[in-house]
Parts: C-alpha cells; structure tokens; sequence
C-alpha cells in the first residue's frame, strides 16, 4: 500500500505558570454499527423511532429471555478492524458488565473484556500536507448500546427509552499516542471518515452514532519519549476520563480545559485523582462525575448465555476481499495518479461520494483541472448552498460536459463559469446550452483579426503608447474580447493583438 | 384403576386404542389436582386450558397419527414461562407476570398436544433443596414415614414436579436441574427424573438462575415415560445460543434393558463420611442388580469430587446474581411502593429487598461478592478451574471405557419440612452433593427409584452417562428400573 511521507506533529504545549506540559490523550470511540436490527436481537436499530417501538423481549430483560449474536454486526466490526488494519481475534467471548440503572433492563451490559473480536491496529491521523500523527489501536471490542433515561418530562418521574437498548456498539480503544486537542478531534475525524468508506458506521455524532470517552494527562516534556523507551505508562502522569463527547468541537474544547485544570493542581503541589469528569458545554468546565463511595465495581465475568465467538479466516478473508479503497491509499493515488496537491487530494477523499464523483469527471480528462472545477466550482458552491454531494443539482456528467467544451476550445474559461452557473441552476446539457445561446468562442482568426483591426483603427492615440509599453496591449485584448462577448478565444486575440502592435 | 394413575405410555396406549378420551383422561387429573390442595404442588391450576386441549387433543387422536404426548396432562414448572399464564419462578418479585411467550420446551410439549393441568410449585428461582423458600409455601410430600403424619419435604427445586407425579396429579412434569434440582426431588418422591446434557433442551423462555448449568428435563412415572417425555422437550432451539444443533434419537426405542456389553463405574469418592447405611447398602444393591444384569462393574476414580459442591456454590450464585438483577421494579412483576422522595436506589433496595425471599438473597449477595474486584481470582476464577478438572475427572473415566457411572442420588431419604430452619445453610446445600457435580460437567443424570428406606421412605440411584448418549444412559436406567422392580407409591391421606 502506498503512503504519502509524512512526519509526526510537534506535540502540544501548554506553559504553565511554573513550567511548559505537555498532553498525553488517549481515546476510547464508541462507534454504532451500522445495522438494521440490533446486537442480539432482531429488533430495528432506527433512529427517532416512537420511544419505546424497537424493543425485543430480549431487550427488555423480560425472563427468560435468552440474546443470540447478529452475524451480520460481527461482520461489520471485522471489516472495521480490517479498515484499521488490526489484528482479528478467531476467538473472542462476550462478558457481563454489571451495573443497576432504568435504562440497563438486564442491569448488566454485554461486552467484550477479556477477549476482544479485534486487536492491535493502527490508524494515520492526517493534521496538514505532510504531517500525520500514527496512532496505536489497543482493541475493538463489540458491546450493546443501553437506553435512554429522560429525566425533564416530569417533576416527579423519569422516562425510559428502551429502542436504543441493545443496539451495537464499536468501542476503538486508543494507545495514549495522540499529543493535542486537535489531534484528537482530528483522530476522531479520521475513524468517522475510515468507517464511513467501509459503511461501518453513519458516523452521525448529533444522533449518538459516535461518541468519544477522552482520557487526559498531563507530562513535563520529554516524559513521553521516556514512556517510548520503557514502555512505563506511570511517568505519563494520572489520567481523567472525560465521559461522552459528541462533538469534535467539545472534544477540543474539554481536553484543553481538563488539561489546564491538571496543569494548574500539580503546579500548586497537588496531585490528580484518577477519576471521571463531564464536559458542561455551557461552561466550557469538566466537572467530577462520581465520587469514590461510589466507585461503580462491573463485576465482570464471562456471559454464559453465550458461547466463545469463533469465526473462521476464510470469512475473515472473504470480508478483506470486499473492503473499498480506504483513504489513505486513495488520496495517496489522486496525488500521484492525477498530479493534484496533497491538500487537494485530501478534499475530494473527505467521502467516499466525493471522491467518487471526482473520479467520474476526471476519467479520460485532466485531472488537475477536473480537481479545480470540483473542489472551487463545485464544493465552493454547495458548501455556500449547505448542500452535500448528494444533493447537488449537476452531475459528474454534466461538469464533464463542461471540462470537455473547454478541452475542445469550443469555450473559454470564463465562458466555462457562466456555462456552470446555468447548469447549477437551470439545468441541461452543457453541448447543447452552448450552441443555442451561441456561447461557443470564436476560433476563426480571420473574424478576430478584423475584429482587431477595427479597434485598431479606431484608437491610434492607444496604439502609440501601446508600442512603447508592451504591458498596454491587454488593453486591446480586453476590447476585441468586449466587442465579441466574451467569445473570442483569448489565446488567439493575445497573439493577433500582440503581432499587430508589433507590426 | 383411575385414569390419572396411568403412566404415559399406557394412557398413549389406551388414547390411541380409543379405550380413553384425552378429556377423560384430564377430567381425573383436574379431579386429583382439585382434591391434593394439602400437597400445595400446584401454584397455579390451568382446568380450562386444559380441557380446550384435551379437546383438540381428541380431535387430533381420531384424525389418527397423532404424537405420544397428544392428550397427556401434565404439570408444568412455574420455572417455565407459559404465555398469558402466571409464570413466577416462585418468586413475590414476579407478582403478577403473564409472560407473553412460551418457552421452547412448553410450546414443544402443546405442540405435540400435551395437555397443561397448571403450574408447578417450586423453590424460589430454583433456589433450594426442599421446597421451603417458594413465595406460594412449601410443597409436601405424599410421601409419609408410615404412619407418622410429619410432614415431609418432597425436595427441591422441582419439588412441586416431583410430588405432583408421585401423587399421580398428572402423568408427567417437567422440572429443571441445576444442581439436582430434578433428581433430588425425583429420588424423594420414588419417581424418575433425568436432566439431560447440558444444551439438550434450550433454556429459552426458562427463567434463568444459573445460566451454565441450568437444564430442563422430565420427571416421570417411569424411565419409559421420562425417554418419551425427553424426546419431545429436547432439540436444537437456535433463540438459545447454548443450545446443541444435535439430532434427537428416539429414546424410548432405545430401551432394550440389554447392558451386557456396558460397563458401569463405582465412584469410590462418591463413598462420603457419615453416610448412612441405608444410602450404602441401596448403592451396592443397584451395583449388583447391574452385575446380575450382565454389566461389567468397574471401580474408578473421580478425584476431585470434594471440590465440586464449593465451586458449584461459587458459580452458581455468580450468574444468579447477574441473571437476577433484571428483577428491578422498572418493567414488569413487584414494585415497592414507594415514600416520598425515594428515587431510584430506594425503588431498587425496597423492590428487592420485599420481592426476594432470604435463599435467594443470600444467593445474590453470595455471588456478588465472589465477582467483586479482587476477589474474583480468588473465587470465581478457582472455582472455574475446578469445574475443568471435574469435567476432566469424568472424561478420563469414560475414555477408560465406562458408559455409565452408579452414585446415590441424595445422602438421605427425605427430611421434615421445617427441620433444617435452624441449620447453616451448607447443611442444606450438602442435598446436592452427589448431583452438583454432574450439572458443573454438563452430563446427563437420571435418578431411578430402587428401595425404601427403613421408615418406608422412597430411595434413589443415579446414573451418569456420556455427553448425547442418553438413550445409553436411559437403557441402563430401565434395567435398574426392571431390576429393582419399585413399585410402591404413597399411601394417599391428602
């Protein structure tokens, strides 16, 4: 596989009132597969559904209810660990972690402790042309979502929402690899884009679809290379896990405070709890979750509804074969196959339907400019309009159209813009727009001559300075192409004009 | 002869002969259920569902063709959940439950037309070894030492099964076995039960108590009746994960009685301290009607046996403490009232703490603790290391040849309700201590009735067979079963 070069970030530093830090994060990704019916159940997994609709008698706990694996979820969590390319368990086993809560109707919930379907792995965390962050993948295990306790409809009661309640999660653990705020948003980003080309996982943070618990200390530079040596997570400094982001924009927001907060204890001689905070958006302020009495112990063991989970490598094998271009790889090719920059080519792999309908303009064009009409053209225009590539109102045939009339001479650039303009908003087929509002250039060097020759004529003051200063012909170029509407090919008035002054 | 002293077999018979009609046949068991009130085996009686399928039954049995069980009453553990029917394990904190399924087995069991008479009494989630801990009281024994009118325990869990086929109320029940729970009361009530190989019959729509160990099975008048009764609730379920995608053989055409070529092992580990000689003497008299059968009769070895009743209370209550944290006041059963400005804990604490009896709270607390940080290495994870060596012990004895192996089913005859109040609990819990060891190595264990003991009390023998081979194990039960030549049933007084 090919990669671009790339170094890794300078780390973030944060000075204190004493001395410079330096952040050491670790994320856990809890990512829902994408899937229509739930981990162990056959229930539906849609969103926004009537509270209470999408609930199995497993999923309520009812007696004797027994879970039975969903392949197909199992399935897809291989292809993510495929995606991040992690080692995949033959074996893995589901255990029981057992809390009391309205929205645990087991009061327990089903994961992956001990044996996880998916192990080490790794994901490139791209942060500018050039410049990647390599973050260690630890495991993926695979565990049921719990439900949904609302607790402001009444004064006196809480509700329970049980559709979410057994829906499969993804939860990605990282190594403490990742040195900044915005590497983390940014290494989120990069499994939110990984598991969309896999079709994984919506990555739809509003809906829940991807959260991230952020784990967050402090170290005095030059500790973590000392952790790179030894392994000694210890002189990494205490950690606290900041629970349930769901926003890249929180994320960045929390672990620069949480850092702070670290920062300013430990310069004050204190030390850090090991502990569990929330992120209050409204106060941009982490605040300890739960105090120490209350200290959740999972009791975990073995689920024993369920056996050891054994896949064979000949499926393992048969889902490897059906992962698309992941894009690392596509953005290594755009940069080399189609020449374009790195930035660029990181533009149009954002998504996979970017890239997708990029590559259906550029097949048999240039590329370069394929990439300039769908990156400034196109995207500019959408992204004013709030619209995605789904819903935009011209195809990859219809800019192709486009590409192709300039290609051919038949318009010019700037002819090329209105042409797009029309396209975007009325629609049609670019040829044919072309020839019936008579937008084609003209290439006839006779016609254009006379053209020049006219303005010539007319203006003998202009073309004197013009024959002492060169730079005064654009002056010319800009008559004959007013005169023509905009239609004479500018290369040939540029030559016309520039031998007739020269004359 | 009333019709519900039939046995299944002979009541198939007569159904399919046209001698008999299944509302005949379950008139005189919803008549014997109406007159045992004094057993309290029933906790809840089903005479109309019942005669509206004994009618069905009698259509399906004039169409010709119909299955064994078609029109045969039976009782029903309250352990299995019956749609639209209380189903409460014998818990308080499941007041109220209609489940709106039906078990596997159960719905197996109608299918073929099986009659349901109503549900059976029994220990608080299975939790219990003589009936005494259930929300509905105890059951009695029919049983009684001659002419002592105390009343004593038909054991436990399955214990309302048990006394309910003893006293002939139904024709056959179904019980489920985690640590004896069907072969302990079986063997107090003189009848047969076998709980098969783990994974045999699915746990589907069975209330958990111990997910690993759990497995249903019949308990019956006769090993024949238990090899029909197992044919009919056992096969793969695929909504149980545990369960074996195996086929089901016919077990009652397995019953030849012909073990001459079988070789039976003596498991001397099995010979406990203090054992009563009654209990030694029934154990070598079953040893040597299987010699006279023409067995071969090996002594062998089951080393770590002594460990197995720890571990099993080790275990057991882990996953019961797990299993039973879904009982919380928020869906469905007992919710507590509640006092103003209780939340959440106090609906869980005052739910529970009313909802559960003391076995099963003892059971839960005891298994929250073996889990709990720092002493699940110690606990948990010791006793898991001892089931693998249980397992081993009992594979190395097969691996050397022995296709069944010969235990008493329970240390003593049974004991007066109310007489082990005052006890430790593991005085209770050494019930299971020929049986558990059987549930932790996922055999199959059938206890047949061979003798009385001196006060009149019925006794009984296990046997433990191969992993699947219960048509083996059942066939070697029939020739005790023919050996021993039972034949007494309780006095009725009730």
């Amino acid at each position: 596989m090919l990669d671009l070069a790339h170094e890794a970030p300078k780390p973030k530093v944060i000075s204190g009132a004493k001395s410079d830090w330096e952040l050491v994060i670790g994320l856990e990704v809890h990512a829902q597969v994408s899937s229509k019916a739930k981990l162990f159940s056959g229930a539906s997994t849609r969103f926004g559904a009537e509270p209470n609709s999408n609930v199995a008698f497993v999923d309520a706990a009812m007696p004797g209810m027994l879970p039975v694996v969903n392949e197909f979820c199992i399935a897809q969590a291989v292809r993510t660990g495929l995606g991040l390319k992690a080692q995949i368990n033959l074996v893995s086993a589901f255990d029981r972690k057992n809390y009391f809560y309205p929205d645990l109707p087991q009061g327990y919930q089903i994961s992956q402790l001990y044996h996880p379907l998916v192990g080490e792995g790794e994901v490139l965390v791209d942060m500018g042309p050039g410049v990647a962050r390599r973050v260690r993948i630890e495991r993926i295990h695979v565990e049921q979502d719990a439900g949904k306790s609302i607790h402001d409809m009444d004064p006196t009661m809480s509700f329970v929402d049980l559709n979410r309640t057994g829906v499969a999660l993804m939860e990605i653990v990282s190594r403490p690899d990742i040195r900044g705020p915005e590497e983390a948003a940014a290494y989120v980003a990069k499994l939110r884009q990984i598991m969309r080309y896999l079709g994984t996982c919506d990555g739809n943070m509003q809906n829940g679809s991807l959260r991230a618990d952020v784990n967050v200390s402090v170290c005095k530079p030059g500790d973590y290379e000392r952790y790179q040596e030894t392994g000694d997570h210890r002189v990494l400094g205490t950690r606290c896990e900041i629970k349930n982001m769901n926003s890249m924009r929180f994320i960045q927001a929390a672990i620069e405070y949480e850092a702070r907060r670290q920062i300013a204890i430990l310069e004050d001689g204190g030390s850090i709890v090991q502990e569990t905070r929330l992120y209050d958006p409204d106060t941009g302020e982490t605040r300890s979750m739960r105090s120490k009495e209350e200290a959740h112990d999972y009791r975990y063991f073995p689920d024993p509804d369920l056996l050891p989970l054994e896949i064979e490598q000949d499926w393992v094998d048969e889902i490897a074969a059906t992962l698309p271009e992941l894009p690392d790889e596509k953005k290594a090719r755009f940069v080399t196959e189609y020449g374009m920059t790195e930035y660029d080519a990181g533009v149009l792999t954002a998504e996979t339907e970017n890239a997708a309908f990029f590559e259906e303009v550029a097949r048999g064009r240039d590329g370069k400019a394929a990439a300039n009409w769908v990156i400034n053209d196109l995207f500019g225009r959408l992204r004013k309009e709030g619209h995605g590539i789904g819903e935009s109102p011209v195809s990859s045939g219809q800019l192709g159209g486009i590409l192709d009339l300039i290609a051919k001479g038949d318009i010019s650039g700037k002819i090329a813009k209105d042409l797009f303009d029309i396209v975007y908003t009325e629609g049609g087929d670019p040829a044919e727009i072309v020839e019936a509002r008579r937008m084609r250039q003209v290439t006839d060097t006779g016609a254009i001559e006379a053209e020049v020759d006219k303005i010539i004529a007319a203006n003998p003051a202009q073309v004197e300075k013009a024959k002492a200063n060169p730079k005064l012909a654009g002056w010319f170029v800009g008559q004959v192409m007013k005169a023509t509407g905009g239609k004479a090919n500018p290369q040939a008035v540029n030559e016309i004009v520039s031998r007739k002054l020269g004359d | 002869m009333s019709l519900n002293q039939l046995t299944i077999a002979e009541a198939r018979d007569k159904l399919r002969g046209g001698e008999i009609t299944a509302v005949e046949l379950t008139a005189a068991c919803l008549q014997a259920v109406e007159g045992a009130d004094a057993l309290n085996a029933f906790a809840h009686k089903t005479p109309e569902i019942a005669l509206a399928q004994a009618k069905e039954a009698d259509a399906r049995l004039a169409a010709g063709n119909a299955p064994d069980l078609c029109g045969i009453p039976l009782g029903i553990k309250d352990l299995f959940c019956t749609e639209g029917v209380p189903s409460q394990a014998g818990s308080r904190i499941l007041d109220g439950f209609r489940p709106e399924y039906e078990s596997t087995v159960t719905r197996q069991l109608f299918e073929q037309g099986a009659v349901m008479l109503g549900k059976l009494n029994m220990d608080e989630f299975a939790m219990g070894s003589s009936n005494e801990t259930s929300t509905y009281g105890n059951v009695v024994n029919p049983w009684r030492r001659g002419n002592d009118e105390a009343a004593l325990t038909p054991g436990g869990s399955s214990g309302g099964s048990a006394a309910a086929v003893a006293a002939d109320l139904c024709l056959g029940a179904t019980g489920t076995d985690t640590g004896g729970s069907i072969r302990q009361p079986a063997a107090f009530t003189g009848i047969v039960g076998i709980k098969p190989t783990y994974g045999r019959c699915s746990r589907w729509g069975i209330i958990a108590f111990a997910s690993s160990l759990d497995q249903a099975g019949p308990m019956a008048k006769s090993v024949r009746d238990a090899a029909i009764l197992l044919g009919a609730m056992a096969g793969h379920d695929p909504m149980d994960s545990t369960s074996a995608d195996l086929p089901v053989p016919d077990f009652e055409a397995a019953l030849t009685g012909d073990i001459r070529s079988k070789t039976i092992g003596i498991p001397r580990e099995y010979r406990m301290e203090g054992m009563p000689d009654e209990i030694e003497a029934l154990w070598e008299d079953g040893r040597r009607m299987l010699e006279d059968a023409g067995a071969r009769i090996v002594d062998i070895s089951l080393p770590h046996t002594k460990y197995a009743l720890p571990a099993y209370y080790v275990i057991a209550p882990a996953e019961a403490s797990s299993n039973l944290a879904r009982y919380d006041g928020v869906r469905y059963g007992r919710r507590a009232k509640l006092s103003q400005g209780d939340g959440v804990l106090e609906m869980y604490e005052k739910t529970r703490a009313e909802g559960f009896g003391d076995e099963v709270k003892r059971r839960v607390m005891v298994g929250t603790y073996v889990l709990s940080a720092g002493f699940y290495d110690a606990y948990y994870n010791r006793a898991r290391r001892v089931r693998t060596l249980i397992k081993r012990d009992f594979e190395e004895a097969f691996a050397q040849g022995v296709d069944a192996i010969l235990t008493p089913a329970t240390p003593s005859a049974a004991f007066e309700l109310g007489s082990m109040a005052d006890a430790d609990p593991v005085q209770m819990y050494l019930n299971d201590v020929f049986t558990v060891t059987v549930n932790l190595a996922g055999l199959p264990g059938i206890s047949v009735p061979t003798g009385l003991d001196r006060s009149g009390l019925p006794l009984g023998l296990q046997l433990i067979g191969r992993p699947w081979q219960e048509a083996d194990l059942l066939d070697a039960a029939f020739a005790l079963e023919r050996a021993a030549d039972f034949g007494h049933k309780p006095g009725k007084w009730w």
